[in-house]
């Protein structure tokens, strides 16, 4: 198993600069996520620790050692795609065998191996059954075991749950994150999709336009992001944005919002007056006849426990989670105030979060 | 927009019986969903009323006609697929334009335009009209394969999980506009899903269905409540409702053997009490956050209070606040 090392990676495909500067650790045996929207450049970054692309600048380290211009099968990395490519003419046992055949190792090693992959994917009935007739979950294992089978030092997947109907997809985040808990290795996975990135990483790197914007834990990135981009991709629904002008003093507990102070988490930096944004959580929205933001009731999503109510205010459509227990009628006024210690603020021309107290729980590492 | 009525069908392949005698009416400019996993017979349900199957037994009426012989033309009903198949040589525009242009509709090219270009703007896909479909994200071939729908105004509109090859992020903002454009359009929809947000942020009515059966009709908040068995309860909510057996706690109603608690049925205070658990972890999934408790080796999941502050190994009391009761079949007992 491996740490794997990137620095300031870049990639350009002509005059389209797809990744900027990335750099992130993902260290031995750590369940990394590339996360982030299509053509943010997660696949080519993922591309390019395997071999696969050549970056235009940077280094990738395996443990250590410089790879960044070995040749892919020199790297002893396992790549798992979201189309799942199994030999059709092959039955389960040899496509899983496959890859071990052309290492040259022998027919009762192999098999060893083929069926100690298939024990630990669960799928040791299907050994001897044509690859052609199975469900998309199972073809989806076949090409796991065909990955798991070589042990390499780290597993490279490239949204292969992505072609799965959503049930499926459930299931196998589990049966992922399960499988990673027992090898242990040091996987990098990209996808799109926050509830998998969530459920399943130790770390998120949120991606935007070939920019790692925040490397942290799926707590960290939800808590505490560092940036606008990622405040609005994570969360369902996403953060509410409260856009203001003023500047902040380092100390400052309160910010000034309309007519009313706000109390934020403790300013740990000074700004110049400037154009500021609010972030809150649905979550973190209060509703009282004190609130410091009034605002009508557009609507509500009944989700059992908790309703999603849209309430239309002078800062836009802001979303607040609610005990389903309380009623609200569309048109009724109400007012909002938000729980303090878990505001976010952001600078609106960069997107940068400002540091508060809020990032002082943060979990470094 | 029209009342479909499907009466007493049931539909076999071969030796799988994919539904058993179906009743549902589904009312003009009415939003029902069809919840249950894979293999209920929802889809099929879908297809039967399409035409695109026909129904062993039983009769199909829409709008008050028999249509359960006709051919699926003649049935004027749109139908959007899981996996949205556009027209690759085309454009957006004309992709949408498409089922308008059929020539027994002769709809004049000016209203062709206006409507492509309204369906186009609530999907938020006018930017991309001249693109070719094979340029579009996934996401936006599925609005795509909505819009194309959209465009026309059929009796019903039939849908087999249209969101649930979008992201989380999409399908959160979609089903806000879908249920909007519902709204707006008076569109008559049935629905089909396993996933219980669509069905409960969306719907009038939800219809659960499970092995081919449908177990309960109601507003999301009826079935919510009041579930007529286990089965139903578990279907809905998240986390998943707890079935705890009924002896771990006093004061259940005799005949219950299973005692089903939600979130908002429980009580959680520091400390212990007459019934005490353990709590094992705090699970952050992003939109919420999940409370595991170990009561006497069981399992019990609530939401978590963001202002809660539980920590594991924390010592708490449980008390129930009007829970569910279940017999020993799983079917409610009156509390």
């Amino acid at each position: 198993m491996a740490q794997i090392r990137v620095e300031a990676l870049d990639k350009s495909f002509g005059s389209f600069h797809a990744v900027k500067s990335a750099s992130f650790t993902v260290e031995d045996g750590q369940f990394l996520c590339l996360l982030g929207p299509s053509g943010c450049g997660k696949t080519t970054t993922l591309r390019m620790i395997a071999g696969l692309e050549l970056p235009t600048a940077g280094t990738i380290r395996l443990d250590g050692e410089d790879v960044t211009m070995n040749r892919a099968s020199a790297r002893d990395i396992a790549f798992v795609f979201q189309l799942f490519a199994l030999y059709p003419h092959m039955n389960v046992r040899r496509n899983i065998g496959f890859p071990l055949k052309c290492e040259g190792i022998s027919a009762a090693e192999r098999d060893r191996r083929v069926v100690e992959a298939a024990r630990i994917l669960r799928i040791s009935h299907l050994l001897d059954r044509s690859v052609s007739g199975l469900a998309g979950g199972d073809r989806q294992r076949v090409a796991l075991g065909r990955a798991i089978v070589r042990k390499p030092k780290c597993f490279l997947m490239d949204e292969p749950l992505g072609a799965l109907d959503t049930e499926m997809r459930e299931a196998m985040i589990h049966e992922l994150r399960a499988l990673h808990d027992r090898l242990g290795a040091t996987t990098v996975y990209v996808t799109h999709d926050q509830l998998e990135a969530m459920a399943m990483a130790d770390r998120i790197a949120v991606m935007n336009n070939g920019v790692v914007e925040q490397v942290a834990s799926p707590r960290d990135i939800y808590d505490r992001p560092a940036s606008l981009f990622v405040a609005d991709f994570i969360g369902s629904p996403p953060m509410n944005f409260l856009p203001f002008r003023g500047g902040l003093q380092t100390g400052a507990e309160a910010i000034r919002l309309g007519e009313r102070d706000v109390a934020i988490p403790v300013a740990r930096e000074a700004m110049a007056e400037s154009e500021l944004v609010l972030g809150v959580r649905p979550e973190h929205v209060r509703f009282t006849d004190r609130g410091m933001v009034r605002g009508e009731v557009y609507g509500t999503e009944y989700l059992g426990t908790t309703q999603i109510v849209t309430v239309t205010t002078s800062y836009g459509a802001l979303k607040a989670r609610s005990p389903s227990s309380r009623s609200f009628r569309t048109g009724e006024t109400v007012g909002l105030d938000f729980r303090p210690d878990t505001l976010s603020i952001f600078e609106k021309a960069s997107g940068r979060a400002i540091r508060t107290a809020l990032h002082e729980g943060a979990a470094h590492g | 927009m029209a009342e479909v009525e499907i009466h007493a069908v049931s539909k076999a392949f071969g030796k799988t019986q994919a539904l058993s005698d179906l009743s549902l009416t589904v009312g003009n400019g009415e939003f029902v969903a069809l919840l249950g996993p894979t293999g209920a017979g929802k889809t099929t349900a879908l297809r039967l009323i399409a035409g695109l199957e026909q129904p062993d037994e039983g009769s199909i009426r829409i709008d008050g006609r028999d249509v359960t012989g006709d051919a699926p033309a003649d049935r004027d009903v749109a139908f959007v697929f899981q996996q949205y198949s556009l027209y690759p040589h085309l454009t957006v525009f004309d992709n949408m334009a498409f089922a308008l242009r059929a020539p027994t509709r002769r709809v004049p090219e000016a209203d062709i335009r206006a409507k492509v270009q309204e369906i186009a703007r609530l999907l938020q896909i006018e930017t991309k009209l001249n693109n070719k479909a094979t340029q579009l994200s996934g996401g936006q071939m599925q609005r795509v394969a909505i819009g194309r729908a959209l465009v026309r105004s059929p009796s019903i509109y039939l849908m087999d999980e249209p969101l649930s090859s979008l992201d989380a992020k999409l399908r959160g903002e979609l089903r806000l506009e879908l249920k909007r454009i519902q709204v707006e359009l008076g569109a008559t929809i049935l629905y089909v899903t396993h996933d219980q947000t669509e069905a409960m942020t969306m719907a009038s009515r939800i219809g659960v269905i499970e092995g081919g059966r449908l177990m309960q009709i109601g507003t999301p908040r009826e079935i919510y409540e009041n579930p007529i068995n286990a089965h139903v309860a578990a279907r809905l909510g998240q986390p998943v409702i707890n079935l705890l057996p009924a002896a771990l706690f006093a004061g259940a109603p005799t005949g219950a053997e299973t005692i089903g608690a939600r979130t908002e049925h429980l009580t959680i205070a520091r400390g212990s009490g007459d019934v005490s658990a353990t709590v094992k972890r705090v699970e952050h999934l992003g939109d919420q956050s999940h409370l595991h408790l170990d009561l006497a080796g069981r399992p019990v999941v609530t939401l978590a209070d963001p202002e809660g502050g539980f920590g594991a190994g924390d010592v708490v009391s449980l008390r129930l606040n009007k829970p569910l009761f279940f017999d020993a079949k799983g079917w409610r007992v009156a509390a």
